[in-house]
């Protein structure tokens, strides 16, 4: 199981993660070394077997929908890298 | 005890001395800041040292004890993972990527403990947003094993219990999502236990994968770590996965025999692990079977081999998906400088995320993709059930479970880093745990060359009581939990 140059930059594409020469490199060395040694689990038969998503038995959890304070709006723009008023500023995601 | 030794003490011994009123909270608190002072150039056990708030703190304490309102933690200085966010105190998850956020509220455990009156003296070091095994992927500075400076003190809460093995606090919390607690608990001689998946909260936790992270307490003893398990373990309105299970008084399980209880040795876990260690836990059980324990040779785990794949699956998938979120507009660093919003995001991501941090990006973004999932995904999903069905085989015979806590001693800096899979394997003991969702508990079983060895005790889902006490009565009958590294 060997990943070519090309897959890693549609994974690193999908996660929105920019990668440079070398890191494209050398991820596509070791994950190719750690997907095939996870090629053992192909060893056992499954079939059968259902999928745990989730240790606990856990069904919807409700809770009565009463108000509760919440936070300042400078509180929730404290850490914004940019802010325009009281707005999270971004670049344009649609341009005219 | 001489006012400036203070900083040696464990919880129960601090609360002792402050309710009888022979020391105060703000001389304790000193005496670990001074402590911190004089060794934390060498260890670098803390991101952020927080002296001015823990003496103000220390001094409400005071004046609550004076009240006759104390609890066994108030005044106790305490060391948080900076995986657990602080109002107002910088919290970095040992990334660059929050290097400068300040959190708006406080985690669960953080406010539990601050109602409890405890003393916030800082923020441990830590593997970047949990991932590692070694402390060495802080991107900041790694930290050192206070046992042997050269070595590392094990990870990702390493510079927790760094911290605790170092006296530069009296105990701290850390987070286990493949055995961040219990594997640096054993590196560094200190008591660690990874709780059952729902019983502490992870509300204010910074997420790695979802299903697997728990907060545990990091200790000086077994006495310490059912104090700490009072106050931080119960139901959160803000955590749905919590449950609604009763939390017991766990200082009732501390009593000094093991008469009655059946504990397994399984042979899966002493393969591949290096013979020194393996000698050290084979006294230690016979110390258990001395103390009244009756041991089962012959209980399999027959999937244990198959935990670190499914492991390395799991988790990697769920971080691809929970560090989404760090997308440089709402907090954290921003590249600026972009052509465009998916340049900038992109930019954003891969300058403020680490190697081991975009491997495993990479990693479960792949085993999440169209064409993979069956493969990857569902299938690690379905051996979680395998390795699940495994310990509920094995708990039918015994009441718990004894291991190694991990393969080998400390490792040397640097050792590791090159080879990921390599770096892996310091967890094949204790991801097992994690991906049943049980509970484990890592105590100082001896050493091997002046390195800790830790044993590590499983038991079944909510029943951290057995651990404790197994634990507890093996601190009777040994001192290595009271060995101090020569710092």
């Amino acid at each position: 199981m060997r990943l070519s140059r090309e897959e890693v930059l549609h994974i690193a594409w999908l996660a929105r993660l920019g990668l440079d020469e070398a890191e494209l490199e050398r991820f596509r060395e070791q994950l190719s070394n750690i997907l095939e040694h996870f090629q053992v689990l192909q060893e056992l038969n499954t079939d059968e077997i259902p999928p745990t998503a989730h240790i606990l038995p856990l069904e919807d959890v409700m809770r009565d929908d009463e108000p509760q304070p919440s936070y300042s709006l400078d509180d929730i723009l404290a850490n914004a890298p940019r802010r325009e008023g009281p707005y999270f500023r971004v670049m344009a995601v649609l341009e005219e | 005890m001489a006012v400036n030794d203070l900083y040696r003490l464990t919880i129960h011994e601090a609360h002792r001395l402050l309710v009888k009123g022979e020391v105060t909270s703000v001389e304790l608190t000193r005496s670990v800041l001074e402590r911190i002072e004089a060794v934390e150039e060498r260890v670098r056990a803390f991101i952020t040292v927080t002296a001015d708030l823990a003496l103000e703190q220390a001094a409400e304490a005071d004046r609550r004890i004076r009240a006759g309102d104390a609890t066994p933690l108030t005044g106790i200085p305490v060391q948080l993972k900076d995986v657990i966010v602080t109002r107002g105190i910088r919290t970095t998850c040992g990334s660059r990527i929050l290097e400068n956020f300040v959190p708006i509220y406080d985690a669960t455990v953080a406010r539990r403990l601050a109602e409890a009156g405890a003393v916030l003296v800082g923020k441990g070091n830590m593997d970047e947003f949990a991932m590692g095994s070694s402390t060495e992927n802080s991107a900041f500075f790694p930290t050192r094993n206070p046992w042997d400076l050269e070595r590392v003190p094990g990870g990702s809460s390493g510079g927790s219990a760094a911290a605790v093995a170092a006296d530069e606090c009296i105990y701290a919390l850390g987070s286990d999502t493949g055995g961040s607690v219990r594997q640096p608990a054993a590196l560094c001689n200190v008591v660690g236990l990874k709780p059952t998946y729902g019983r502490v909260s992870r509300f204010g936790l910074i997420a790695f994968a979802s299903s697997l992270d728990q907060i545990g307490p990091l200790t000086k003893d077994v006495e310490d770590c059912a104090l700490v398990m009072n106050v931080i373990a119960g139901p959160d309105p803000n955590d749905s996965t919590t449950v609604n299970i009763p939390v017991p008084d766990y200082t009732r399980f501390l009593i000094p025999d093991l008469k009655g209880l059946r504990l397994g040795v399984p042979a899966e876990y002493y393969e591949g692990i290096q013979p020194e260690v393996k000698g050290v836990l084979t006294t230690a059980i016979r110390v258990l079977e001395g103390l009244g324990a009756e041991i089962i040779w012959d209980v399999s785990l027959p999937h244990t081999r198959y935990a670190l794949p499914c492991y390395y699956i799991i988790a990697p998938s769920e971080a691809s998906s929970n560090l989404a979120r760090y997308d440089g507009v709402k907090y954290g660093y921003s590249y600026f400088e972009a052509e465009d919003v998916w340049d900038a995001m992109m930019k954003t991501r891969q300058y403020g995320f680490g190697p081991e941090v975009k491997r495993r990006i990479m990693l479960g973004t792949y085993a999440l993709s169209a064409g993979y999932y069956d493969a990857y995904y569902l299938k690690a999903q379905k051996v979680r059930t395998l390795i699940r069905a495994d310990f509920d085989r094995a708990f039918q015979r015994v009441d718990a479970l004894v291991t190694p806590t991990s393969p080998t001693v400390a490792f040397r800096l640097g050792e590791r880093t090159q080879d990921p899979l390599q770096m892996y394997m310091s967890d094949i003991c204790t991801i097992p745990v994690n991906i049943a969702g049980i509970c484990g508990l890592s105590v100082p079983a001896g050493f091997v060359d002046g390195l800790p060895v830790g044993m590590q005790l499983i038991g079944r889902a909510f029943d951290e009581g057995t651990l404790l006490r197994i634990g507890y009565a093996y601190q009777q009958a040994t001192d290595w939990h009271r060995r101090r590294p020569p710092l």
